[in-house]
């Protein structure tokens, strides 16, 4: 590698010199309880125009890390040891004025959240012109304009002169891009992008995001928990673990032949890659019960026939305020049929506002639907009086997607999970508590747990906690909103297998309602799409993977990150 | 963009990080409620511990006057001591009347107490009840509930003590109970403030909505999920209140209209010690400081419960 003493300003860098070099990084934060050490002997190297993603869990360091190339590390962090090298030149200490010099011009960032990253008092065009004039390039309105269309922004000229809030997250998501990439950077680094957006959205904007940086020769540091989009847009890839480098190399190779025992596990589990697998192995004549969840398909259900859940013509409307007594409707769910058989599990997949959680609202009976019925079991819930909604509730619980606020803080675990049994009165104290501790078992927590708080559990096993709650009164029916969207891959794949065997052992049905269509090949036996309020398609979950009907399936199944991998069987 | 460049395949040796079972539960600490994480937050600040010490102090006193001293508050009063300098067994001297300051002080501090506490407990139990009902059931209940608190919270606090002391019924009789009411008369609506804004925060979370689909009512769902999760600011409140009530209470009987003057308590000997002020500050002074130091330990208790009680402070 040529280290030699040539200035970051010499423009006609050699391709063979790496553009960010990070050598043995180590970065501490100082905490109330002392010293903690958030990174340990990270590396990674950077070549011009390469994209590389570093992938890990949540708390693994990787934003850190990140964070620590373009010199913003919270107050409390420093970093402790190595070397971050831009270019040959050392900016692991550098001054405050020479990252100032540095931010926007060589070093761009595209921030996690659009909907906390862009000041709401602000028009979208002075944010990007902030950008423009501190970095000395010209600013006037056709400079912004120009920037803003660049990002895939149409009409940008007149969306500069609008807030914020008149922005869909997409349309946010692309500003962003635009105030990172205004000043055209050698590198970007891209904190999770796409994490909070609908799936077809992450794919147009990663598309452009990808044709914008390769048309800029920038190079891009991504950063995701997502395994197969990180193999599907990058040339390398870094997994950490624990503020570890545990491997690094070459996207494809990386997930062919995985060797450290994390990342196999990574790519064993990661949902975009284990539907991907299955659609491979299916293309290759696998039969694909083997490839699914285990518990699922694997255990020869008892073939039931019987419809526990009709939707009929299902309609919620709302009423929107307009001002001075006036309202406007606003159809959330529209006309939506279907049904769900005994034993088996009903995925509702959608991107957000689709009406999708508004359906588990009305079926859980929280939420009375303007027009239509819901069957359960052959009564429809609409006309059950209050003692009759008490007995219903025992038969369908909830699980919700948020793990931190599905749990009351002030209940312990036991009193969580005992208190459906204490409101229907069942059993005596002593029978209640034998039950608590066979439902942890169920779901494998250890029994001390019951004695814990929720602020002292992490999200999965809070989760669990939730699953054991649903599963206290021996329900028929379970309807998880996004039971497994707010988790990191693994654990995430921990709670599904989890569902999958509580399924088949207690022959539960299930009502999946959830964004992600990787989860749903892994899951579900049947896949009902919804888009604005309406069903679009229904049908098993192999007919909608392997012959979508609809264009609007079809979009969502290509959005899939992974999707367009090309995995040779062996893999899967 | 994809390059033909060949880069090397890293992996680190799996010593250096060794495979931890994924989500394995803690199972080394003592489980922690919240009450007791803000115990343990509390038990080392100096702020709680000096208010905390001192507030013990008061209560003792206002219990046990009988162990701080044995001179007769009233009784006793000899005229020759008027104004007198402290003397063996008088430590702070003589009122106006010959009446030993100390004594008094200390035979005072159970009325000042019992207005704060009783006040309180009844802002409580009206603020907390209309406030919760206003937050949870929202819609004409809330409407009709901050209407009403609006117009109690409009009156400035003296101007609607002069106008609720001289009502015929409590003219007539006036103590401990007819301050009392005009504080929580006007002080209620403060307290259904902030239990308003707290169960409105929490009404709508998804443990709620959990318990609910569990088939618990409505009310009681109120009473056992939202209700305590919305306790933090009201106890906040409440400390804070009491040194307020007990300062309102000495301000009002130093107007004249709070307690009767037979009753003892800080604020008539505040009200009295107006026409020697020149001649023996000690009669105003050391009242005073009485009701400085119960205020202000009761503010800091408040305080140093908010930041104990913070939720934001609590890690996830």
């Amino acid at each position: 590698m040529a280290t030699s003493d040539v200035t970051i300003h010499e423009t006609g860098t050699t391709a063979d010199r790496p553009l960010l070099e990070i050598r043995d990084l180590a970065i501490s934060f100082t905490t109330g309880s002392g010293e903690v050490q958030a990174v340990r002997n990270a590396h990674l190297t950077i070549m011009p125009g390469e994209t590389v993603a570093i992938v890990g869990e949540s708390g693994s360091g990787k934003s850190t890390t990140a964070l620590a190339a373009i010199g913003l590390l919270p107050g409390n962090g420093r970093v402790a040891g190595g070397q971050i090298l831009l270019d040959g030149e050392d900016i692991s200490h550098a001054s405050e004025k020479r990252m100032i010099e540095l931010r926007g011009n060589i070093i761009g960032m595209v921030p996690q959240d659009p909907m906390s990253n862009l000041n709401p008092v602000w028009k979208i065009g002075d944010q990007v012109k902030e950008t423009l004039k501190a970095n000395g390039r010209p600013s006037g309105p056709d400079d912004v304009a120009k920037v803003l269309a660049q990002a895939g922004l149409p009409d940008a000229a007149r969306r500069a002169k609008q807030y914020p809030h008149e922005f869909s997250g997409g349309m946010r998501q692309r500003a962003l891009i635009a105030i990172g990439l205004s000043c055209q950077p050698r590198l970007l680094i891209a904190d999770e992008p796409t994490s909070a957006l609908d799936v077809t959205v992450q794919r147009q904007i990663l598309d452009h995001l990808e044709k914008m940086t390769s048309e800029l020769g920038t190079s891009v540091l991504l950063i995701t928990h997502d395994l197969g989009l990180a193999a599907e847009r990058a040339d390398k890839v870094v997994v950490m673990y624990r503020g570890n480098v545990v491997e690094a190399g070459p996207s494809l190779e990386l997930l062919q032949n995985p060797q450290h025992p994390y990342t196999q596990r990574l790519v064993a589990s990661a949902p975009s890659l284990a539907s991907r697998r299955i659609q491979v192995a299916k293309e290759h004549g696998v039969a694909s019960n083997e490839l699914l969840v285990p518990g699922e398909g694997v255990a020869a259900k008892p073939v039931m026939t019987e419809d526990v859940l009709q939707i009929q013509n299902l309609s919620k409307v709302f009423k929107l305020r307009a001002g001075f007594g006036k309202s406007t409707d606003f159809t959330a769910v529209d006309d939506v049929s279907f049904n769900v058989k005994r034993g088996t599990t009903t995925a509702i997949v959608g991107e957000s506002g689709s009406g999708k959680s508004t359906v588990a609202q009305m079926v859980l009976n929280l939420l009375e639907p303007t027009s239509g019925k819901i069957i359960f079991d052959g009564v429809d819930t609409s006309a059950l009086k209050p003692k009759e909604i008490f007995a219903f509730r025992r038969r369908v619980q909830p699980i919700f997607q948020d793990p931190y606020g599905s749990l009351d803080p002030m209940y312990n675990i036991y009193r969580t999970i005992e208190e459906p049994l204490r409101v229907h009165k069942i059993g005596d104290k002593a029978s209640r508590e034998k039950k608590v501790r066979e439902l942890l078992d169920q779901v494998s927590l250890p029994q001390s747990t019951m004695q814990r708080y929720p602020n002292e559990l992490s999200g999965g096993q809070r989760q669990r906690v939730a699953i054991a709650r649903a599963l206290a009164l021996d329900p028929e029916v379970i309807i998880c909103d996004e039971a497994v969207s707010a988790l990191d891959v693994l654990v995430q794949a921990q709670v599904l297998n989890l569902l999958a065997e509580l399924q088949s052992r207690l022959g539960l049905t299930y009502l999946f309602i959830t964004h992600d269509l990787a989860v749903v090949r892994q899951i579900a036996d049947h896949v009902c799409v919804m888009e604005k309020g309406k069903l679009v398609e229904t049908g098993s979950t192999d007919e909608v993977f392997e012959a979508p009907q609809k264009d609007y399936t079809k979009a969502l199944l290509n959005a899939i990150p992974g999707a367009r991998l090309m995995l040779p069987p062996e893999v899967a | 963009m994809k390059t033909n460049r060949k880069a090397e395949h890293f992996v680190a040796p799996v010593e250096e990080t060794p495979l931890l079972a994924t989500d394995a539960v803690k199972t080394d600490e003592a489980p922690l409620s919240l009450w007791a994480d803000a115990w343990r937050k509390l038990r080392r600040r100096p702020l709680f511990i000096i208010s905390a010490v001192m507030i013990a102090l008061i209560v003792i006193v206002a219990v046990f006057p009988g162990l701080f001293t044995q001179v007769e508050p009233d009784n006793g009063c000899v005229l020759a001591n008027s104004n007198g300098a402290p003397t063996e067994g008088h430590p702070l001297g003589f009122t106006f009347q010959g009446c030993d300051i100390y004594s008094r002080i200390i035979h005072g501090t159970q009325a000042s107490l019992m207005v704060g506490v009783f006040s309180v407990i009844s802002v409580l139990i009206i603020g907390v009840t209309l406030g919760a009902l206003a937050g949870f059931f929202g819609g004409w209940v809330d409407t009709v509930i901050a209407r009403l608190g609006d117009i109690f919270f409009a009156l400035p606090i003296i101007l609607g003590a002069l106008v609720i002391t001289q009502l015929p019924l409590l003219r007539e009789n006036r103590g401990v109970g007819t301050v009392v009411l005009v504080l929580v008369v006007l002080g209620w609506p403060q307290m259904a403030r902030i239990t308003r804004g707290a169960v409105i925060e929490v009404r709508n979370a998804d443990f709620v909505t959990a318990a609910r689909s569990l088939g618990v009512s409505r009310v009681g769902s109120l009473v056992s999920h939202v209700l305590p999760n919305a306790l933090a600011p009201i106890i906040v409140l409440a400390t804070m209140e009491l040194g307020v009530f007990i300062v309102a209470e000495a301000t009002l009987s130093f107007l004249g209209i709070g307690m009767p003057g037979s009753v003892m308590s800080w604020g008539n000997d505040i009200s009295a010690a107006q026409a020697s002020i020149r001649t023996n500050p000690a009669v105003l002074l050391y009242p005073a400081a009485a009701l400085s130091i119960t205020v202000l330990s009761f503010i800091m208790l408040g305080d140093a419960l908010r930041d104990a009680l913070d939720p934001k402070s609590r890690q996830r």
